[in-house]
């Protein structure tokens, strides 16, 4: 169960906007699916370690070297909205 | 209800050192400062579809070097974790960093304010991708978003809240300054903000245990600013306090211009930051050995070279105190050190003549004109009387403008000081022939004019004669005349 | 021409080298048949020009004599990967328009082997989906039942192999992607072991369980271009420093002795009977081979679903932030302020599954919330590998099981029902979590004349196993053989 206030403080959290028509579908299948993955809870892990890495490997590294760039001009063409050099968004209030 | 109690500060410190390193923390784009914007991009910097972090080996032994060095237990195992926002300037819309599992834990700095010496705990050492630079035009109403800082190394280090005054968080920056700059690992300039600090401040009543309310304060570009940052703020939050009402949790943004902070815009609802453990990374795994390599390389650290050149060199503490404030300096006494034997009078050249000379230029040691080795040989020359202290100086001027050696400079200047006493004896007889009426008075008695016959060779050698030499012989012709005469 | 078009990969292979005929020829006539064949909706991007100028460079280098691994040979790469100088939209209006400035590693390898790239095939949005109906640009229709979906999310790719469009596609794995899509469509998916392809350049949605994988119309074919896209690569922190071997080296090899293991949950309730008769099938098909069949128990297999669908939204919904509008991509228009850039460009660009798993991950990461579901789902997740591993050193060499409950089902029978599409999942899931390497082959008809497909689970690192048991069973029968209807060309979805 996800109440609708819920549902969309989580997709506020995503940047995400939810249609008021799509929100009480939205809370529906949420709650739904919810519901489903809440069963992990009762399952008892004991002493297991959580896994991030299956094969857990480590200490994976490069070395201090530059590497050559893109073509930073190619780059900027592909920007939605540029100014010389620079990315331009609207101003960010702080 | 008004409140008559005594309050102290409580002041922690997040300090951001932005590493030396000359690749990104998780690819290969160059870390190189002042370069065109957006310059430095490639697909992890952009946070393109596709890319894959992987991490800079370096940034890993700067941050034990730093844990080291600042006394911590580095961690056997660390990882990777995400920290999620939304900002123009964070191309993957996550932050790589450390959260639960940093490198490094639980050391502690000693620092020294008037004469005092307090040790201030670190609570933990963590690496981390700097972000991405904005810069607000409010005419056309945009930001202009530069990446090339975005994923360059950072290590964030975080005091416990053992600071209690301003002079002592200035203290606690300076120091750690100092000591990365020692290490190598950054240049730790606020001016360029390859060092940045945000304070967290709270006051409570002398005595008390509990921790008050907490404010943050951000913006902070300069020591100047830390101080005035957190005096403005003990003042602010004691008026509150004595008032009888309480301080509310906010963070602010200190204003350089006016002095004063001031609340930032409401952020949106508390960060929720969702870390995780980053799946693109896998964890480290630091052991002994890699940590006792580090160790055994570590640079010398401020407070043990201070202590080598007290002991060592015997320098006095506060010498050594003004020598270790850059590990420039040191390293250019070492070197004049080598050439003249003599640290006393390195020591006394450098932080006189040459410290003068710097700041009057307005440069750095590392601009300085003078080499190390002309400087030590400068030094040899007055110490074997070849020339004056006094002509030292101007040597050293001309030096400094033309970058030649000083052996070159006295000989195409024919600065060679006369020592020859025989020259020296020709001159002083050239000036008693010059000046019979003072001569007759000086061999009768009268002393005083001793100094009037010294200036009168001087001036007759150019400058240039030994003024020992030219005292004795003086000296013995007037006893000489003086014993002719009875 | 069509003729061309029915040889497998490596018969296209010798046929090339030995000058039968020529590239240029043999991407002709694909191109032709992806064009006859547009109903199905396979194609996102077909790249007939520079697919064209592909073929007349390998020909000139044919004639020279020249020698490399897939020299000619044209394929179709997932939407999901990029490929230098061309779109790569994963299926979505977000990344619509999006060129890619770099090639991923596996588009390195197959362009120094090189392969032709006919085009960027379909899939579900962002890789979210498991029937090819959640893509911008419309489902993918069965060759096999134009009326019944391919599965997803490479539903494309492996469309695009069944119905011969290409001698052989690239697709990506994080659930089954590459294997229920195979096993609906009728041709041999593998998804190796995690680590062993680069995810270099592979548009991410859950970085702990995506690897690329292989759609082929039989097993050699698979295992040729397996073996040509594996490897170690520094430019991926996750990828393991593992030789790889030749997987064509056993093929053909008895598997007498062989212990396959069939798991005792792997039977539920629910799934489709046909399926169920038909995988039994297979299995005796395998006993009769010399293979013991061993039963063995995966006792936590029953909450992989739930564990998968916690840990893939999370990593999800992280892996998709960078999708703003500020950098590349779709950037709403008209925009006032910065918090509308933001959410606009977000709510226009993805669509509705992408959205839901991006609200679930973000919830089952979000403060009061992440130790219940995601904490504790890596921790169960350790366990599903355990029973894995125990299983495999206690019992036998490899695991068998149906590869989907239920052969294709109809377009839009799922799609209001997300739990029910979820469910889908359930055999392949756990391969993911695991990191094992695991195939699909097909192994029969159901009474619809719809493809069943039977799935093998290997050790870490053990494709080879798994290739020379798959063409072992495939050798011994024809299901490989039987091609889907042919389809008019007409509009598409």
């Amino acid at each position: 169960m996800i109440s609708a206030e819920e549902v969309r403080k989580i997709a506020s959290l995503a940047r995400l906007n939810v249609d008021s028509d799509d929100l009480s579908r939205l809370s529906r299948e949420l709650g739904t699916i919810l519901d489903y993955i809440k069963q992990i809870e009762a399952v008892d892990t004991g002493e297991a370690q959580p896994m991030s890495h299956v094969h857990g490997i480590v200490n994976v590294f490069r070395e201090d070297n530059v590497t050559p760039s893109l073509d930073s001009e190619e780059l900027l063409k592909n920007a939605p909205d540029y100014c010389g050099r620079f990315i331009r968004v609207p101003l960010i209030v702080e | 209800m008004k409140d008559g109690r005594e309050y102290e500060a409580v002041i922690g410190l997040e300090a951001h050192l932005q590493l030396a390193t000359s690749s990104k923390i998780f690819c290969g784009s160059s870390t190189k400062f002042g370069a065109e914007p957006n310059m430095f991009i490639d697909p992890l910097t952009l946070g393109l579809p596709g890319c894959l972090p992987v991490l800079n080996r370096r940034v890993v032994e700067y941050a034990i070097m730093l844990g080291l060095a600042l006394n911590c237990e580095i961690r056997p195992f660390s990882r990777f974790a995400r920290k999620h926002y939304f900002y123009p300037d964070l191309p993957k819309g996550y932050q790589i960093s450390q959260h639960e599992e940093p490198i490094c834990e639980r050391g502690h700095l000693d620092i020294s304010v008037e004469g005092a010496t307090r040790t201030i705990g670190i609570k933990r050492i963590h690496m981390e991708e700097d972000a991405g630079k904005n810069i607000h035009d409010l005419r056309s109403s945009s930001s202009l978003v530069d990446l090339n800082r975005a994923g360059i190394p950072l290590l964030e280090i975080v005091s416990e809240p053992d600071l209690r005054t301003p002079a002592e968080a200035a203290a606690y920056l300076k120091t750690l300054r100092q000591i990365a700059r020692y290490l190598g690992i950054s240049q730790a300039l606020m001016e360029e903000g390859s060092l940045r600090c945000d304070a967290n401040i709270s006051l409570r009543p002398v005595g008390e245990l509990k921790f008050g309310v907490r404010c943050e304060i951000k913006n902070l570009n300069s020591f100047k600013f830390v101080e005035r940052a957190l005096e403005f703020e003990i003042a602010r939050q004691r008026a509150i306090l004595k008032s009888g009402r309480p301080v509310a949790q906010e963070t602010m943004l200190f204003d350089g211009v006016n002095g004063i902070t001031r609340p930032m815009r409401a952020k949106e609802e508390s960060n929720d930051y969702r870390y995780f453990p980053d799946p693109d990374l896998p964890p480290l795994l630091v052991e002994e050995s890699w940590i006792e390599e580090i160790r055994r390389w570590l640079p010398k650290l401020p407070e043990q070279v201070k202590q080598e050149l007290c002991q060592v060199y015997g320098l006095s503490a506060y010498d050594a105190e003004v020598l270790t404030a850059e590990k420039a300096y040191v390293d250019y006494f070492y070197s004049v050190f080598d050439v003249c034997s003599n640290a006393k009078a390195a020591c006394n050249w450098i932080t006189s003549e040459l410290f003068g000379a710097l700041k009057r230029a307005g440069l750095n040691i590392e601009r300085c004109p003078v080499p190390a080795r002309h400087l030590g040989e400068l030094i040899k020359l007055v110490e074997a009387e070849v020339i004056s202290g006094k002509m030292a100086k101007s040597v050293f001027t001309e030096m400094w403008i033309s970058s030649r050696s000083p052996q070159e400079i006295v000989k195409a200047k024919g600065l060679v000081q006369i020592t020859d006493e025989a020259v020296i004896l020709k001159l002083v007889q050239q000036v008693f022939n010059e000046n019979p009426a003072q001569l007759t008075e000086y061999v009768d008695g009268n002393d005083g004019l001793h100094g009037y016959m010294v200036g009168k060779v001087m001036k007759a050698a150019k400058g240039n004669a030994n003024p020992k030499k030219v005292n004795e012989l003086i000296k013995r012709e007037i006893a000489r005349l003086r014993g002719a005469n009875r | 021409m069509t003729e061309l078009c029915h040889l497998s990969l490596s018969e296209i292979r010798s046929g090339l080298h030995q000058g039968t005929f020529s590239a240029a020829e043999l991407t002709e006539a694909f191109l032709k048949r992806i064009d006859n064949h547009r109903v199905l909706n396979a194609f996102i991007e077909v790249l007939a020009d520079s697919a064209r100028k592909e073929a007349q460079l390998c020909d000139t280098r044919l004639k020279r004599r020249e020698r490399a691994p897939l020299l000619g040979v044209p394929l179709a790469i997932k939407d999901m990967i990029l490929t230098a100088g061309t779109r790569t939209t994963c299926a979505s209006r977000m990344l619509k328009d999006f060129v890619a400035p770099y090639d991923a590693t596996v588009t390195q390898e197959l362009k120094s082997a090189g392969a032709v790239c006919l085009g960027k095939t379909n899939m579900d949005e962002f890789a979210m989906g498991s029937s090819n109906e959640n893509s911008a640009f419309g489902a993918v229709r069965n060759p096999w039942n134009l009326e019944r979906v391919s599965g997803g999310s490479s539903g494309g790719s492996a469309a695009a192999v069944a119905q011969r469009l290409c001698a052989g596609a690239l697709g990506t794995d994080t659930g089954g992607s590459v294997r229920q899509p195979a096993a609906f469509c009728g041709v041999v998916g593998i998804k190796p072991t995690y680590g062993r392809v680069s995810r270099y350049g592979v548009v991410a949605f859950a970085s702990s369980l995506d690897q690329v994988g292989v759609l082929a119309s039989n097993v050699r074919d698979a295992a040729i271009l397996t073996g040509v896209i594996s490897g170690y690569d520094p430019l991926d922190s996750t990828s393991v420093n593992q030789v790889v071997p030749n997987f064509e080296a056993h093929l053909g090899q008895e598997i007498k002795s062989l212990k396959i293991g069939i798991p005792d949950e792997y039977f539920i309730p629910g799934m489709s009977a046909e399926v169920e008769k038909i995988i039994k099938q297979a299995l005796k098909k395998l006993e009769d081979l010399g293979a013991e069949l061993v039963r063995v128990g995966l006792p936590h297999t029953n909450v992989a679903v739930p564990t998968y669908y916690i840990l893939a939204p999370a990593e999800a919904s992280s892996n998709l932030a960078r999708y703003d509008g500020v950098r590349y991509g779709r950037r709403a228009a008209d925009i006032k302020d910065l918090d509308e850039l933001y959410f606009r460009s977000r709510s226009e660009g993805f669509g509705a599954e992408v959205k839901r798993r991006i609200i679930i991950g973000t919830y089952v990461l979000s403060r009061g919330y992440y130790d219940q579901f995601y904490l504790k789902a890596q921790k169960v997740r350790s366990l599903i590998a355990r029973d894995f591993k125990c299983a495999f050193e206690r019992h036998c060499d490899l695991i068998a099981c149906p590869t989907a409950p239920s052969s294709a089902f109809r377009l839009g029978e799922k799609i209001s029902d997300p739990l029910a599409m979820y469910l889908s999942d359930v055999f392949t899931i756990p391969a993911n979590l695991a990191g094992l390497p695991a195939l699909s082959i097909p192994c029969g008809f159901d009474s619809s004349d719809l493809p069943v497909g039977l799935q093998l689970i290997g050790k870490p690192w053990d494709e080879s196993t798994l290739f020379k048991a798959a063409y072992a069973y495939e050798s011994a029968t024809e299901w490989h053989k039987r091609l889907p209807p042919e389809a008019g060309a007409g509009p598409t979805f």
